[in-house]
């Protein structure tokens, strides 16, 4: 298993005390899987997304990447199997501003210290960002800087991807071209996807869809 | 990994390379003013410790003559003979030069002249008429004298054996004989075998460098003020860079970067770059004192008759004290920013949060600081007593007062906003309101320096005022004359006794009163001292009490510094205590005098006579010549009241040269930080923007409502600066320069010279603001839409 979430809690404190926001929730995925995480908003999907990648903790339960359990590790050691075998995608692309459109989707791949220049290559040609290298990301639209964050993500050839609403902030063409040529790419590499999403249709095409509600999956 | 992410993080500066120029000249100017006055303030110290090691001042107890500076040879031997264990100096100037001549076998151990002596005996033992200076003095002195190079040797003095030194002056007597530590058990008493010699004991003697101590400690104020004003660039800098990169640590974060690796990559990254820009500093700062080490050496020459090295070294003191605050205070700017990171919620929304915006919490705790600060001062201004507590003051008080700023600042704009009907106008304050915390750094700094300002020129022009006044009533007499000898004293007596002609004898000695040094006075009560003297206290008959030889007068500073006043009474020697009957302003003068009448002066001191002399007359150019001609007094002994004065008043105009300098520097920095905060906001300002051009407000109106915007937030400053500057000026007059002078000085206001001031303070707000403004009118219509085809 790629991922595995085994009876994970996790509650938030707010000024009405202590809300609960996952209650016990267990769910695996195998490498190559997609998976499609919806639910209605505030009910923890992209806590489940955070958890899953080590950047929140969770108050129970066991959480495994590969077989490591993430809750039992420090803050390097979490850094490090983020760097080396998750990738995250953001609806706000997350990129670095000051960085060139090259050396952006090279980042990820070059922190880990696996830099495949091949596969980057490959990997800008199929999302059409070659005539983009040497631009800054203020210069490209939306849905070109989101192809440079897919390309950044899956440069390291990481085990799993957790994307969360990645074609939230684009136009209903530009949200299908990207997400076609995501799921293209990573179906190539390997990787399990889960995917936070509102969008019926989008997880519709999932391999396998879970619906957070009230703390629960369904 | 650590290379990739130094390269991201450094990628920023890449890309703003106006921040790295903003952060980079912050820190360089800030240092630059401190480390400059520390230079200065080390090359001062350094020469004051030279002379006192090479002469021997404030060293070893010595015999000096009781008046004039002779001694002959024969009261020497004479010494020697009974006994005395006393080494021979003869001091005397030659040219620019000042000649100290002594023995190297006698003199004592500790003696720095002395060692340089011994470290070249065959130089001396071959009988050449070889001296000992450094490069910059021998410089001075006749090619034809044989002079050795030692840098350890004072500025501006050149040692040889008394011999040699006795040659080239042409003398045979000594000015002085130093007293040896070490002397026999029984000795005949001095006043038997010298009469006409006394013992000065070390600490009597003019300790230069705790003179001067408080003139550069002035000076380090000035130095930590521009310190702290170009501190406030390197904050704000810091702050817009951290707030700029949030998203980008954030994503790094979110990509696997640990986060204590990042918290050191930031750390390091950000030294570095300080310790770059303290480097550049450090340069300007020599640059700064070389400029200005000249002024600050004519000052302390005038003021105190110390010798500064006119060439400046590069001394670890100076430049290490300067790299390490800068070190500090960036240090102190980058560890909230780094507290910040460890407690960043990385899964907060990344969309770069305007760090404009602050909020009201932080002006709560800013407004809370400021209440503590200025209640703290006011606290300090009742019960604190000496200099330090005085400099606490004054920075609580500017601290305090800056802290309060932007929430005066708010609440002004606030009022206008409501004040106002038109919708342009009331998005022009409320727009305002919102720059008001990013701007708020400079702003404060601005008002630092604009009170900074007002307040030393307050006390400079009340102290000029006061000063000119003070020379118009000690001036009075139309010559001043010196003589050399009681004869001349008498001859001059008796040629202006039968012309009727008042003449105003001064007898003078060194003496211990009150546990001080002073110099005391025998003065000759007349209608010059009791028509023109003004007392700052005095009983109505001082003058009669004075003359009937029942009471004295003290100056100012020996009455603050040893806490007498008018009523009180003094021990002027063992036997003599007298009720102090008025107390004069005494400006421009470290030492404590004691006025006693002519007549009763001379029942103390029969031997001491007169040796100046003060003449009224209406024919000051035919009185002179009749003098010469007939006391046979040499016309240069003579000198007219219009040379004193402008003497005086040059030497007063110096003082305050480096003042003004630092003055005009620190508003220069503060101008610098308006710029450099409007330069780096200018990008988080198009998105702003851009929905008012978009609703009809052209390019350029948003340029020159930027300017306007510029010019109201100065002029905000400055309504604050002025009661600001005031309070600093009262401070200044009457408890810094109480406690380092031991003068109180009355203050006046200068309206005129504020407005002036104001007027600058704007000019240098709407320059500042000019190349923001061009830049925005300038801006592309594609830059301001792509803020709306962003929003999606």
């Amino acid at each position: 298993m790629v991922l595995e979430f085994e009876r994970v809690e996790k509650s938030f404190s707010d000024s009405e005390g202590n809300v609960p926001v996952l209650r016990g929730i267990s769910f695996a995925l195998e490498a190559g899987q997609t998976l499609a995480l919806t639910g209605e908003s505030g009910s923890g999907k992209s806590t489940v997304l955070h958890i899953a990648s080590g950047l929140e903790a969770a108050d129970a339960g066991a959480v495994r990447i590969s077989g490591q359990d993430i809750t039992q590790m420090d803050d390097s050691a979490r850094a490090a199997l983020r760097r080396g075998d998750i990738a995250l995608v953001f609806q706000q692309f997350n990129l670095i501003p000051s960085l060139t459109v090259a050396a952006n989707i090279s980042f990820q791949a070059a922190l880990a210290g696996k830099v495949d220049q091949a596969h980057i290559d490959d990997l800008v040609a199929a999302l059409g960002l070659t005539d983009q290298m040497k631009k800054y990301p203020e210069a490209l639209s939306g849905g070109q800087q989101q192809r440079v964050a897919i390309a950044r993500a899956l440069a390291a050839r990481p085990k799993l991807m957790l994307a969360d609403e990645p074609t939230g902030n684009l136009d209903e063409a530009t949200a299908e071209d990207v997400l076609e040529q995501m799921l293209k790419l990573v179906a190539q590499t390997g990787a399990a996807l889960m995917m936070v999403t509102h969008s019926p249709a989008i997880a519709a095409r999932m391999d396998r869809q879970l619906h957070l509600r009230g703390g629960h999956l369904t | 990994m650590t290379r990739t992410c130094l390269l991201a993080l450094l990628s920023h500066w890449r890309r703003n390379p106006l921040q790295l120029f903003a952060f980079l000249a912050g820190l360089a100017l800030a240092t630059a003013l401190w480390s400059g006055v520390q230079a200065i303030n080390s090359e001062a110290r350094a020469s004051y410790d030279a002379a006192a090691s090479t002469l021997g001042e404030g060293q070893f107890d010595q015999i000096v003559p009781k008046q004039g500076s002779s001694i002959q040879q024969d009261q020497f031997v004479n010494l020697r003979r009974s006994g005395w264990l006393v080494s021979p100096m003869l001091d005397a100037r030659l040219g620019d030069v000042r000649l100290v001549g002594l023995d190297p076998v006698t003199s004592p151990s500790g003696l720095g002249a002395a060692q340089t002596l011994q470290s070249a005996p065959d130089l001396l033992a071959e009988g050449a008429e070889g001296l000992f200076a450094n490069a910059e003095t021998a410089a001075l002195i006749d090619p034809s004298v044989r002079v050795t190079i030692d840098q350890g040797v004072a500025p501006g003095v050149a040692v040889g054996d008394i011999g040699v030194v006795q040659r080239l002056l042409a003398r045979d007597d000594l000015s002085r004989l130093i007293l040896l530590p070490e002397q026999p058990l029984r000795q005949p008493n001095l006043a038997e075998i010298a009469p006409e010699l006394r013992i000065q004991r070390a600490q009597q003697g003019a300790d230069v460098g705790q003179l001067t101590d408080s003139f550069h400690l002035n000076l380090t104020a000035f130095g930590l003020l521009s310190f702290a004003v170009g501190l406030f660039i390197v904050h704000s800098t810091i702050g817009l860079a951290f707030e700029q990169r949030r998203a980008m640590i954030r994503t790094l974060r979110s990509l696997g970067v640990p986060l204590r690796s990042l918290i050191i990559l930031i750390t390091a990254e950000m030294l570095t770059l300080a310790m770059i820009g303290a480097g550049l500093g450090i340069v300007l700062g020599y640059l700064i004192a070389a400029v200005l080490l000249p002024d600050v050496a004519a000052t302390v020459r005038g003021l105190y008759g110390a010798r500064i090295s006119g060439t400046l070294e590069l001394r670890a003191e100076w430049w290490l004290s300067g790299l390490l605050l800068a070190f500090l205070g960036t240090a102190a700017a980058l560890a909230s920013r780094i507290w910040q990171i460890a407690r960043m919620p990385l899964l907060a929304s990344v969309r770069p949060r305007a760090w404009v915006m602050a909020t009201e919490r932080r002006f709560r705790f800013q407004t809370l600081g400021a209440v503590a600060l200025l209640s703290l001062s006011a606290v300090l201004a009742l019960v604190g007593h000496g200099l330090l507590a005085g400099f606490a003051l004054l920075g609580c008080l500017l601290i305090g007062a800056a802290l309060a700023l932007p929430a005066l600042a708010e609440r002004a704009l606030t009022f206008l906003q409501r004040r106002t009907t038109t919708p342009i106008w009331s998005w022009f304050w409320a727009d305002t309101r919102q720059q008001l915390p990013g701007l708020s750094l400079a702003l404060m700094a601005l008002l630092l320096a604009v009170s900074a300002n007002i307040g030393v020129s307050t006390m400079v022009s009340s102290f000029r005022l006061t000063f000119v006044g003070f020379l118009d009533q000690r001036l009075a007499p139309e010559l001043f004359l010196q003589v050399d000898t009681g004869e001349q004293g008498r001859a001059l007596e008796d040629l202006l006794s039968v012309r009727e002609i008042e003449l105003l004898p001064l007898k003078s000695t060194p003496a211990q009163v009150a546990g001080r040094t002073v110099e005391l006075y025998g003065v000759r009560v007349g209608p010059t001292y009791r028509n023109d003297w003004a007392f700052l206290d005095a009983d109505p008959d001082a003058w009669d009490r004075v003359a009937a030889g029942e009471a004295t007068v003290l100056n100012e500073q020996l009455a603050r510094r040893a806490g007498f006043w008018v009523g009180d009474r003094i021990e002027v020697t063992p036997d003599l205590t007298l009720p102090i009957v008025g107390v004069v302003g005494d400006y421009g003068n470290p030492q404590g005098q004691v006025i006693l009448s002519e007549g009763l002066f001379s029942d103390l001191y029969p031997s001491i006579y007169a040796s100046r002399f003060g003449i009224r007359t209406e024919d000051p150019h035919q009185l002179r010549q009749e003098i010469v001609d007939k006391t046979g007094i040499p016309a240069n002994a003579i000198i007219d009241q219009a040379a004193v004065k402008a003497l005086s008043l040059s030497i007063f105009e110096q003082t305050f040269v480096v003042t003004s300098a630092l003055n005009v520097l620190t508003l220069g920095v503060a101008g610098f930080a308006i710029l450099m905060s409007l330069l780096t906001l200018a990008d988080l300002r198009v998105p702003q923007l851009a929905p008012v051009w978009a609703l009809g407000l052209t390019r350029r109106r948003l340029g020159w409502l930027e300017l306007l915007r510029a010019v109201v937030l100065a002029g905000l400053v400055f309504l604050c600066a002025l009661p600001l500057g005031l309070a600093l000026a009262w401070v200044l007059l009457t408890i810094i320069n109480v406690e380092a002078f031991g003068w109180r000085l009355p203050m006046y206001l200068f309206p005129v010279d504020y407005m002036l001031l104001g007027l600058y303070a704007l000019v240098a707000a709407l320059l500042a603001a000019s190349w923001p403004a061009l830049r925005l009118m300038r801006t592309p219509p594609s830059a301001l839409l792509k803020v709306f085809a962003n929003e999606r």
